[in-house]
């Protein structure tokens, strides 16, 4: 089921971003003497085993890699472990086995000082139900981590106001939460993670407390954000079609384990298990499906038009279809690496599976 | 039952295994009952095997009180300056040099506090507070009891900041260390808030001597529970998030303390200071015993001379003191937990805190004004009355017109229900109590709790005190039954009728932050001393949690289930009866519960009005300083309420359990 996992190459030049995060086989037990348990079995145990010694398996043998810069999705139904996974990898939960690495350190070996020194520079995180601090306003907490660290107060509120003015909260400076709206406190709750400049950004469902149009809006804010900034992103969600809104990568875990890695095209296109089918079955396919993936090699018929490899279907269905003549699939170069038929778009849309499409 | 049981059996079993045993538990305890001439000793301790615990007590105070003498003596200087400062400031004068050449710096002018109590009332809720907490101290000045309630206050702001303080540390350790919290913390504070509060001033009477410092100590210690409670179970109440937010921005461990979980936990915190004040209060009046001064010795005093209008003046001063209080901190409490509303921030101070920067300015002119002008000084004679003679005439006229009729009930109650179920407990085997009582507790729990109870009812048999320990329990017990009796009707009704717990839910707000010393005062007014007095008083006192539980009870059934009773046709009795009523027994029995507890805590008080029980014992120690004597009656008390605490709850959490 997991062997799987590791990414097929889609595009040779993001492969090359350096690894930001990696987890090596990383267990989460809990039950009296869960270390012994997988420590006696080498980090190795199936479901049935941790069952069977009274073990209740959160996260279990999960292995992935996150690169600089990209958005890297977490998505799992509620107790599939995949909060317990995002809190192993700041070590908010200490994982029972394996390696969490940091640019190639091994998170769990550092030092208690180490770690608050690397959380309070270099990581940031955004929860759920926010958990802004009651007792203090806009302005004091976006700037509470600053003042942790023991920044003097016109350092860190001149700060402070620079993530309200990205986040689009200018006015509210010395609102309170509560007189807050759930998109506007979320704001905050962004606006202060962001307020270190943090390399790593975790965010754990944050959208998943706001009602859908402010969800929608939280996301394009989201990916609006991210063109200025490029952070390296754990996004946990629960909710499929918002993994595939935003993501570059997306895991899905079940039970504890992840059951697949890939971006939401080669999930679209390769399902690994029924599990991951079921999710990917109503997902607008034009919107995810590539060029690359319906393309075939040129049969020398004449071509309408050119599209790149990338190019998701929905861009160019319609002036395909009215064109009525396939599109060749050029390369940078300009030169032509496939042709999309109309049919072939047309079958796509249509949801019909004519043989497996893909490369 | 035996039909049932045969059609059954199977399924009732272990019912009817219990049954039996109980039926030969109680037969065996019948015969020795009947049988008391030829098995004494089970009924009667013998007086030749009692355990002198009483004794080794006093050796041991002794011991630490010419040893320790030193300690006792600085913490009782350490702790008197405040104290010293804030007697002076409120209610005496400070007085620099000695003698007649002493330069007298005058206390806070009357009117300033007035105004300061208005001002804090309207910064924290409002004109309408304002005007209530204000009123409340002028009229506590017009009435003339100023001084002494001044006294009483200035105890109270010394006692409680330092309860806060220890509770919130206490309550700190407790939250990080589960093993202090399991082994010391709970146990420790279970044992302080069940030994009566005259047993705590024994030890404080032999330690500090007879002066408002041990007073103060008497009053911290009995007001910190509710503070380290409300620590813990706030720093447990902050979400997980924040908790894990603190992580996440890097806080060492005493930052996230300090400024992450203590600050969000600040709601639940007030509601502790609201207890920890409301208690201080209650004890402060008590420790009037120990040289406190203030109110409570006016209480006391006009008491002890059956002064019935004195007493009475003195204890609605008492009352609207409470009343301020509770009014006050409940609402910067509320205040707290509605959280925080944005304003513009302005520089400077008297703009960002303008009600305190006034109340500190009139506070500093009206006393400056005090040097010139005796008016603001102390309250004119001119403009007080007094309402003595009027409640005495009242009673005066009560006793002529109605003695009859209250005198027959008096006695009425006495001679068929008092002195024939006193007989009885008094009279009851020791060693059947301790026997069926164990039972009980093996029945509901398990052996652990069954060795407990056995244990702690055994203690009073064996120091000697089963006599009185019995007498208590009878006077307690039937108070309570009464206190049920009345209280979980009206709390059925309050459920029922939002109208009539409009008018309900006040009165019982009131009656729960007054000091158990004013429930006193009327009843003894009618019907004079005696065990009638006591049980009225403690009735009136005890009914409280009765109403209020089962009101709450009963209104926090899911209205779903109502409504799934009603679609299938339940008419409103049925409803009544076969749903809500079944879903809101164990929080009734957790009511009955603090009935029975607090009963218990104010029939010790009642010792003062003539009851011939432990709380008397506890008394005739405290006049005799005899510290043994009185600690060991405190515990017995103390070990009363925790059996009847233990067995209760071990039978609720069945309950709960069944119900799921």
């Amino acid at each position: 089921m997991t062997d799987r996992t590791e990414q097929a190459p889609t595009q040779p030049g993001k492969d090359a971003r350096p690894i930001k995060l990696a987890c090596r086989n990383v267990w989460k037990l809990f039950g009296s003497n869960a270390a012994n348990f997988i420590r006696e079995r080498d980090g190795k145990a199936s479901m049935a085993d941790v069952t069977a010694a009274g073990l209740v398996g959160a996260v279990r043998a999960v292995d992935l890699e996150i690169r600089q810069g990209e958005i890297f999705i977490i998505m799992g139904l509620s107790g599939s472990g995949k909060s317990t996974l995002v809190r192993c990898m700041s070590r908010l939960v200490e994982p029972t086995h394996g390696k969490v690495e940091f640019e190639g350190k091994d998170l769990l070996k550092i030092s208690d000082a180490a770690l608050i020194e690397l959380r309070r520079h270099r990581m940031g995180m955004v929860f759920q139900n926010f958990a802004l601090l009651p007792h203090l306003n806009v302005l004091e907490n976006i700037a509470f981590p600053l003042s942790i660290q023991g920044q003097d107060r016109p350092t860190r509120e001149a700060r402070a106001r620079e993530v309200i003015e990205l986040v689009g909260l200018r006015g509210r400076e010395h609102f309170y939460p509560r007189e807050l709206s759930g998109g506007q406190q979320q704001r905050v709750g962004i606006a202060r993670s962001l307020a270190t400049k943090p390399e790593i950004w975790f965010l754990d469902e944050p959208f998943s407390a706001l009602d859908p149009l402010i969800r929608r809006e939280m996301q394009d804010e989201l990916m609006r954000l991210q063109t200025m900034l490029h952070k390296t992103i754990v996004f946990i969600t629960h909710d499929f079609d918002e993994a595939i809104r935003l993501a570059d990568r997306i895991a899905i875990m079940k039970d504890g384990e992840v059951i697949q890695i890939g971006t939401p095209e080669e999930l679209v296109v390769n399902p690994a298990t029924d599990y991951v089918a079921e999710f990917t079955r109503d997902v607008d396919r034009a919107k995810v499906i590539s060029a690359r993936s319906l393309m075939r090699a040129c049969d020398g018929a004449e071509h309408g038009g050119t599209v790149a490899p990338d190019a998701k279907i929905a861009s160019f269905s319609a002036s395909i279809v009215s064109a009525g003549k396939p599109f060749a699939v050029v390369n940078g170069t300009g030169k032509p690496i496939g042709e999309v038929t109309p049919q072939a778009v047309i079958d796509l849309l249509a949801g019909i599976d004519r043989s497996r499409v893909g490369a | 039952m035996t039909v049932t049981a045969g059609a059954s059996e199977a399924k009732a079993r272990p019912v009817q295994i219990w049954l039996i045993v109980w039926a030969s538990a109680l037969a065996a305890v019948l015969v020795v009952f009947l049988l008391q001439d030829s098995l004494p000793w089970a009924v009667n301790y013998p007086a030749s095997a009692i355990v002198p615990v009483a004794d080794w007590v006093s050796a041991l105070m002794r011991w630490i009180k010419s040893n320790l003498s030193w300690l006792t003596r600085s913490i009782t200087a350490v702790l008197g300056v405040p104290l010293d400062f804030a007697l002076n400031l409120l209610a005496k004068n400070f007085k620099i040099g000695h003698g007649a050449d002493a330069y007298v710096l005058p206390r806070l002018s009357w009117v300033g506090v007035c105004a300061a109590a208005f001002l804090a009332g309207h910064a924290a809720g409002g004109r309408k507070l304002g005007m209530l907490v204000g009123g409340c101290f002028l009229y506590i000045a017009l009435f003339g009891q100023w001084t002494s309630a001044m006294l009483t206050l200035a105890l109270i702001s010394i006692a409680v900041p330092f309860c806060i303080v220890t509770g919130l540390f206490a309550g700190i350790w407790a939250w990080r260390k589960p093993w202090a919290e399991r082994l010391v913390v709970s146990p420790a504070l279970d044992l302080m808030q069940t030994i009566p509060t005259f047993a705590y001033l024994i030890p404080m009477l032999l330690l500090f001597g007879n002066s408002p410092v041990s007073a103060m100590i008497a009053t911290a210690i009995f007001a910190t529970p509710p503070m380290v409670r409300a620590t813990m179970l706030g720093l447990s109440r902050v979400p997980s998030e924040i908790d894990d937010f603190s992580e996440m921005a890097g806080c060492t461990a005493r930052q996230k303390l300090w400024r992450v979980l203590l600050p969000s936990a600040r709601p639940t915190l007030m509601v502790g200071v609201n207890q920890v004040i409301m208690l201080a209060l209650n004890m402060v009046i008590i420790a009037s015993m120990i040289g406190a001064g203030g109110l409570g010795y006016d209480v006391l005093l006009a008491l002890r001379a059956l002064k019935v209008g004195e007493a009475m003046e003195a204890g609605l001063a008492i009352v609207a003191l409470a009343i301020a209080l509770d009014r006050l901190s409940q609402a910067i409490a509320h205040k707290q937990a509605k959280g925080h509303v944005h304003r513009e921030v302005s520089p400077s101070f008297w703009r960002r805190y303008p009600n305190l920067t006034l109340a500190i300015a009139i506070l500093v002119i009206t006393t400056l004004l005090g040097l010139f002008v005796p008016a603001f000084a102390a309250v004119p004679k001119a403009i007080t009355f007094t309402t003595a003679p009027l409640w005495k005439a009242a009673v005066n006229w009560v006793t002529i017109n109605f003695f009859d009729t209250i005198e027959a009930f008096r006695v009425a109650l006495i001679l068929n229900v008092l002195n024939p179920l006193r007989a009885f407990c008094e009279g009851f085997p020791w060693l059947g109590a301790v026997f069926l009582l164990g039972l009980a507790g093996y029945q509901l729990s398990g052996l652990q709790l069954a060795a407990l109870v056995a244990a702690l009812t055994a203690f009073c048999a064996v120091t000697g005190l089963w006599e009185k320990t019995m007498a208590t329990v009878y006077l307690c017990g039937i108070s309570a039954f009464i206190a049920c009796l009345i209280g979980i009707p009206i709390g059925l009704m309050a459920s029922r009728s939002d109208r009539f717990e409009k008018i309900v839910a006040p009165v019982i707000d009131t009656l729960q932050v007054l000091p158990s010393f004013c429930f006193i005062i009327p009843v003894v007014m009618l019907f004079r001393v005696g065990d009638v007095t006591a049980m009225i008083a403690t009735v009136a006192f005890a009914v409280v949690p009765a109403i209020r539980y089962t009101n709450h009870g009963i209104r926090q059934v899911p209205p779903a289930l109502i409504e799934a009773a009603k679609v299938s046709g339940c008419t409103p009795r049925q409803t009544f009866f076969r749903v809500q009523l079944p879903l809101a027994l164990p929080e009734i029995m957790l009511g009955v519960n603090q009935t029975i507890l607090m009963a218990l805590a104010m029939i010790i008080i009642c010792a003062m009005v003539g009851t011939r029980d432990l709380g008397q014992e506890v008394f005739i120690a405290l006049s005799k300083a005899d510290s043994g004597r009185g600690i060991v009656a405190g515990l017995a008390i103390a070990f009363i309420g925790i059996v009847a605490d233990r067995l209760f709850n071990a039978w609720t959490a069945k309950a709960r359990a069944r119900l799921g």
